[in-house]
């Protein structure tokens, strides 16, 4: 597993009245294999997620990713950490399934006819391999995020963030991803509403007004989030 | 699903599929400058009637066809209405009948071209530019996103439509237009978060 310290970070923002605290002073350090972020809307889970690969960056403090600066050295974090977002068709870039796949594989397979391959390899391991030629705008909600997982998970991640990635589906699709990231060999960091799914990682952040007000196992974290929402 | 102008490619086996997707970039070219340049109504019909007979042969079928030039009827129709105006029927037909042609001639290629391969004719054809600082990966990525965003534009567009209809603002520009570009921005935004994500251009830099 890899290891992401949050030494001393805050988050602030310009806002027309100056500048808001996003989040309150944090040092955290992530080893285990699979960490839930809970937490109220607005609470600060996604600036959270989001200082992992560098699409947010601290104000003060570092984010280290196996030792990396994310700051300093974003491209390398990039490679290790992937990052799967709540909405799946701002995530598809390209027309086709397989061409979105193969678009993940272009740094590390160079040959078309390859990376061609490759693509269609990682859609079978996804299920996906019927609709490789499928436009992505004729998927289903649940097709479309299995997709975009695919894509990630194409560049070969050690670390997954994803943040809210069940919140649009339906009951059937949420558990089949949720299953599926929770399967997952690579590291998780997961935001997430859905406590059942909290309640099978192995550490639990429960993050209010800026702030992670709890840690700890999953049973204690979610007793405390239910009892203060 | 709505119409949809160019960026969907369909899989087939005809003979335009099969053709190298430079050598259609370049046939596009080439035609796309003759039909502007050869004037009269005459020829622009026969040039349509190329596009259509172009149409047939790729096997995309009318209803895609129709989709396509939804998308320009509206521009076509104030064209032709204009020229006939100013310059009298032949004109409007020779315009309308060039930019038809045109609109058809392009949905061809792009139906029967994967968007990759034209990615690498573009990165390609732009190698020789590398010294001049334009970078080709970057070009063809901003150039396939460009062809992406046009139905992702279309639907939001559809759902401001009947999100403004829903609540009796059909005739309100801004109850359709304000979370039209609100949304289209943020998709925008979105779109190169999750480009950054994926390390997408971190390697063309
Ligand atoms: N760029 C920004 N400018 C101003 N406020 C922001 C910005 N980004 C986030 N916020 C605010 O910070 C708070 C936390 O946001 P976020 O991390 O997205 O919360 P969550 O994911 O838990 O819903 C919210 O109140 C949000 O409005
Ligand atoms: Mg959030």
């Amino acid at each position: 597993m890899s290891t992401v310290r949050f030494e001393a970070v805050t988050v602030t923002a310009p806002t027309l009245d100056g500048d808001v605290l996003i989040l309150d002073r944090t040092d955290l350090t992530l080893t285990e294999p699979r960490i839930a972020l809970i937490g109220a809307n607005g609470s600060g889970k996604s600036t959270l997620a989001r200082l992992v690969n560098g699409l947010v960056t601290a104000t003060t403090g570092r984010v280290l990713v196996d030792g990396l600066d994310v700051a300093q050295e974003g491209r390398e974090v990039r490679r290790r950490v992937g990052f799967v977002f709540t909405d799946p068709a701002a995530q598809l870039v390209m027309p086709t399934v397989l061409e979105d796949v193969a678009l993940s594989l272009r740094r590390t397979h160079r040959d078309k006819a390859v990376r061609r391959t490759a693509a269609l390899a990682m859609l079978a391991e996804f299920g996906l391999e019927e609709l490789a030629a499928r436009s992505v705008h004729s998927l289903s909600g649940g097709q479309r995020q299995l997709l975009a997982l695919a894509g990630v998970l194409a560049t070969g991640p050690d670390v997954l963030v994803a943040d809210e990635p069940t919140t649009l589906l339906d009951l059937a699709n949420s558990r089949r991803i949720g299953d599926l990231l929770l399967g997952l060999a690579q590291q998780l960091v997961l935001v997430t509403h859905d406590l059942e799914l909290a309640a099978r990682c192995d550490r639990v952040l429960v993050v209010d007004q800026g702030r992670v007000v709890h840690d700890g196992p999953a049973a204690g974290a979610v007793a405390h989030y239910r009892s203060t929402a | 699903m709505r119409g949809q102008l160019l960026g969907d490619h369909r899989p087939g086996t005809t003979w335009l599929h099969r053709l190298p997707a430079g050598t259609k970039l370049l046939g596009l070219l080439v035609v796309g400058i003759v039909v502007v340049a050869v004037r009269g109504p005459v020829s622009a019909l026969g040039f349509l009637a190329l596009a259509l007979g172009l149409v047939a042969w790729s096997g995309m079928g009318i209803r895609l066809a129709l989709a396509a030039l939804r998308g320009i009827l509206l521009v076509a129709a104030l064209l032709a209405a204009w020229q006939a105006w100013q310059h009298g029927w032949g004109r409007a037909v020779e315009a309308v009948g060039d930019l038809l042609a045109l609109v058809l001639l392009a949905t061809v290629l792009t139906v029967t071209t994967p968007v990759d391969e034209v990615l690498d004719v573009i990165t390609r054809v732009l190698q020789p530019l590398r010294r001049l600082g334009v970078n080709p990966e970057a070009v063809a990525l901003a150039f396939s996103l460009a062809v992406r965003a046009i139905p992702t534009t279309i639907a939001i567009a559809d759902e401001t439509r009947d999100a403004a209809l829903a609540r009796g603002l059909e005739r309100d520009p801004r109850a359709r237009l304000t979370p039209l570009v609100i949304r289209v921005v943020a998709h925008a935004r979105a779109t190169g978060d999750a480009l950054q994500a994926r390390g997408i251009g971190d390697d063309e830099r």
